[in-house]
């Protein structure tokens, strides 16, 4: 099992310098990673945010320590693939060290882990962070305290303040010159400790590898055989079924006669954790703030008049803030186009290629730049807030019982939320999901949720055609259009729960972590850093040449129209029963790699052969779809087609390694193009009859 | 005089002791992992607006269950 995990992750030739950053989920392992290798995961205040190990190196004074950022796990006692990934990393990984990460406010659970890693290690560094939330709660845990207990060194952090890390770092540096032999055990009652002892006797006898024989005792009695075989799997050799380890397993668990060990070994850890917790942590966690919050939050009668006037709250300052910012860019990228003509003309360019190049790649990626760049570099930074503080999983726990009526798990709210950012991100988000059946419905239905590259589309349609140039209508349309895309979740999971996916729910636990201070500044500029532009690259990277596929589709003149204009004119009949033309079609078809670009195409379409030689401003543009047989019907019917339609090229792409099933990768793909194509013809339809 | 009653009974604001686990492997295991075991202290915080799932506070950590798991688990109430 555990062969393939590591496969997957292509991290076959680790050095032998490897340190683990271990703990429970949400304590702030990413954002220690991220100081201490200068990389930028993503991190959020929820459980589950990192699925899958990120590697690092942190360099000083010339030496390189490699960082090994694994999913956060409660226990060793894994149950879902991340949690595998965690504890073979632990268990079998060559380290040389694991440093677990926990959390100040709610060290007593915390702890639990640490005692299950150091029977696997003595090699572990504790480090408490947040501090500061702690310092907030009036709760100041007893560190020299805890480290005499625990045996090994405990240092302090708050991990988002990187010289807080230093401490970390000498100990890590510390650690690696001189490994710690020895730590303190948890006791699991004589007739355990017993059986335990005839069994690391028998298993004296062959090497381990590494492992610790009380370790491979403990799991030998508690009988995880699914483990058992990983430990064979690790060591090379069948050492279970050799005649006197057998002999000795089956001697020591008659000692034990009728105790449920595993049972008992739990019990024991989390009360050994208890009684330390206890004794190095004076007062209770001064919880009155989060409650009062909480009432607000997820109360009865607050929690839905809240969510809304939230995201309304967010669309309409991203809406007053776009406009804005959208106008000047338009206008810049218009003075540097004529500047670009002129220097290449000057140049002797030769016809064809410059305006090929201004015309097609600038004018493209000129605009998917002005259009898409500032609701992105407005929404998501304002949503990653709301992430911060740690308000998206209160709303996963509000909308649980919907979608328990549609035999799904409430955690999809989560991954909804990431499919906002992006539906890639979004399916593969959907492995915090346990349950296969409610897995499948999330990732199948994530592509209904628009993500950042039809986002800008959205916007740009409920601006120019239904708020009148009024900024507060513009949000309430997108709140519209968001609340619309939740139904639909909603109405095909049902829909699918009934018919292909049935099944019961499944149990369900979600944490509702403590509410954080959120770090506004560095919030803003990562997100900006790290989502928006990331997410722009890609939209220019296809953008570009596709501007130069489009500009020279709609210039290579056969007959008597370009090549745009046949393939439009191919797909005008079936396009119009959906209230479109060919051309937003084509559109939607040609952009199957990257969303970002519909409305570029469009353009392009409407535009070929034509002399306009700038990037359209908003109120441009509305002439231009007027011009074209634009009215609000299309409008919405476009609306409703980007919503719903198929995923785009890296969505299914992820699909199908999520799921390594072609059959279901189909069916994401024919589900939401069917949805949409039912949507539009249906609205077609009734406005016709109206 | 403790009775014995299930997790899901509790009021918003009641406290109660885990006496028992009657619960299936999977679910029952994970909530050992975040230290739901027979002596454990819960106390219910408040529900969510459909009253289910409800919010525990277990060890420190708020955990919201749904009320089909919370049944399972058996309780003496605190007075």
């Amino acid at each position: 099992m555990f062969e393939r995990i590591r496969n997957d992750k292509k991290c076959g030739g680790q050095k032998a310098s490897t340190i683990l950053l271990a703990g429970n989920p949400n304590v702030g392992k990413s954002t220690i990673f991220n100081h201490l290798t200068g990389m930028h995961q993503h991190t959020g205040n929820w459980t589950g945010k990192t699925v899958s190990s990120a590697k690092g190196t942190h360099r000083k004074n010339g030496r390189e320590i490699e960082i090994l950022d694994i999913p956060g796990t409660y226990s060793l006692f894994a149950h879902s693939p991340e949690e595998e990934v965690a504890r073979d990393e632990i268990c079998f990984g060559e380290h040389r060290g694991v440093v677990v990460v926990c959390d100040a406010t709610c060290l007593e659970r915390n702890l639990n882990l640490v005692l299950q890693i150091l029977e696997v290690t003595p090699s572990v560094i504790l480090c408490v962070n947040l501090l500061d939330e702690a310092k907030r709660k009036h709760i100041t845990p007893d560190l020299l305290g805890l480290s005499r207990r625990l045996g090994i060194p405990v240092v302090g952090c708050v991990a988002h303040k990187k010289r807080t890390l230093r401490p970390l770092v000498q100990c890590i540096e510390n650690v690696l010159k001189d490994p710690p032999a020895q730590c303190t055990k948890v006791n699991y009652g004589d007739d355990i400790e017993r059986a335990v002892a005839l069994l690391e006797t028998a298993l004296s006898s062959v090497s381990l590898k590494g492992l610790s024989p009380r370790w491979v005792s403990l799991r030998c009695l508690s009988g995880d055989d699914a483990l058992l075989k990983n430990i064979e799997d690790y060591l090379g050799e069948e050492i279970f079924s050799s005649p006197h380890i057998e002999q000795a397993i089956n001697e020591a668990r008659a000692t034990l006669g009728k105790i449920e060990v595993s049972e008992c070994i739990v019990t024991t850890l989390v009360k050994t954790a208890e009684r330390i917790a206890l004794d190095v942590v004076k007062n209770k966690a001064d919880r009155h703030f989060d409650h009062t919050l909480d009432k607000l939050l997820t109360g009865k009668k607050t929690a839905f008049p809240f969510m809304l006037c939230l995201l309304g709250f967010i669309l309409w300052l991203t809406v007053v803030g776009a406009n804005h910012i959208s106008d000047a860019l338009s206008f810049y990228f218009s003075k540097g186009e004529s500047w670009l003509f002129e220097v290449l003309q000057s140049w002797g360019t030769p016809e064809w290629l410059y305006k090929g190049l201004v015309l097609g790649v600038y004018r493209v990626t000129g605009w998917v730049v002005a259009v898409m760049l500032p609701p992105m570099a407005i929404f998501f930074p304002l949503f990653t807030l709301l992430e911060d503080i740690g308000y998206l999983p209160r709303m996963a726990y509000n909308l649980d019982r919907p979608f328990a009526r549609c035999n799904a798990c409430g955690k999809q709210a989560l991954t909804m939320c990431m499919g906002l950012g992006c539906n890639a991100v979004g399916i593969m988000g959907c492995r915090i999901i346990q349950s296969p059946r409610e897995r499948l419905l999330a990732m199948l239905t994530n592509t209904l949720t628009p993500c950042n590259g039809r986002f800008p589309l959205l916007f740009t349609l409920s601006f120019l055609f239904f708020s009148g140039g009024d900024t507060f209508l513009s949000a309430l349309c997108l709140l519209m259009v968001l609340l619309l895309s939740l139904f639909m979740t909603f109405l095909v999971t049902k829909l699918l729960s009934l018919t292909f996916l049935q099944g019961v729910p499944s149990s369900f636990i979600l944490e509702l972590p403590p509410y954080r201070k959120p770090e506004v500044t560095r919030v803003l500029i990562r997100s900006f850093l790290d989502r928006t532009l990331r997410v722009l690259g890609r939209a220019v990277m296809v953008a570009a040449p596709a501007g130069l596929v489009l500009y020279l589709l709609a210039n290579i003149t056969v007959r008597d129209g370009s090549l745009l204009f046949h393939l439009s004119c191919f797909l005008d009949p079936f396009a119009e029963l959906l209230g479109m033309d060919g051309t937003i079609l084509l559109a939607f078809i040609l952009a199957f790699p990257a969303n970002e670009i519909v409305m570029p195409i469009i353009l392009m379409g409407y535009l070929s052969g034509d002399a306009l030689s700038e990037v359209p401003s908003l109120s441009a543009l509305k002439e231009i779809l007027l011009a074209h047989g634009w009215s609000w019907q299309t409008a919405i019917s476009v609306m409703l087609f980007s919503l719903f339609h198929f995923p785009c090229s890296t969505s299914l792409l992820t699909f199908y390694r999520e799921t390594k099933s072609k059959k279901w990768t189909v069916v994401a793909f024919l589900l939401p193009t069917l949805l949409g194509v039912v949507c539009c013809m249906g609205f077609h339809f009734l406005t016709k009859l109206w | 005089m403790a009775e014995c009653e299930y997790l899901h009974q509790l009021k918003v604001g009641q406290i109660a002791t885990v006496s028992a686990l009657y619960l299936k492997d999977d679910i029952k295991r994970r909530l050992q992992d975040i230290g739901l075991v027979v002596g454990t202290e819960v106390e219910c915080l408040g529900r969510s607006p459909f009253n289910d799932p409800t919010a525990y506070l277990i060890r420190g950590a708020v955990i919201a269950l749904r009320k089909e798991d919370a049944k399972g688990v058996a309780v003496d109430m605190k007075k």
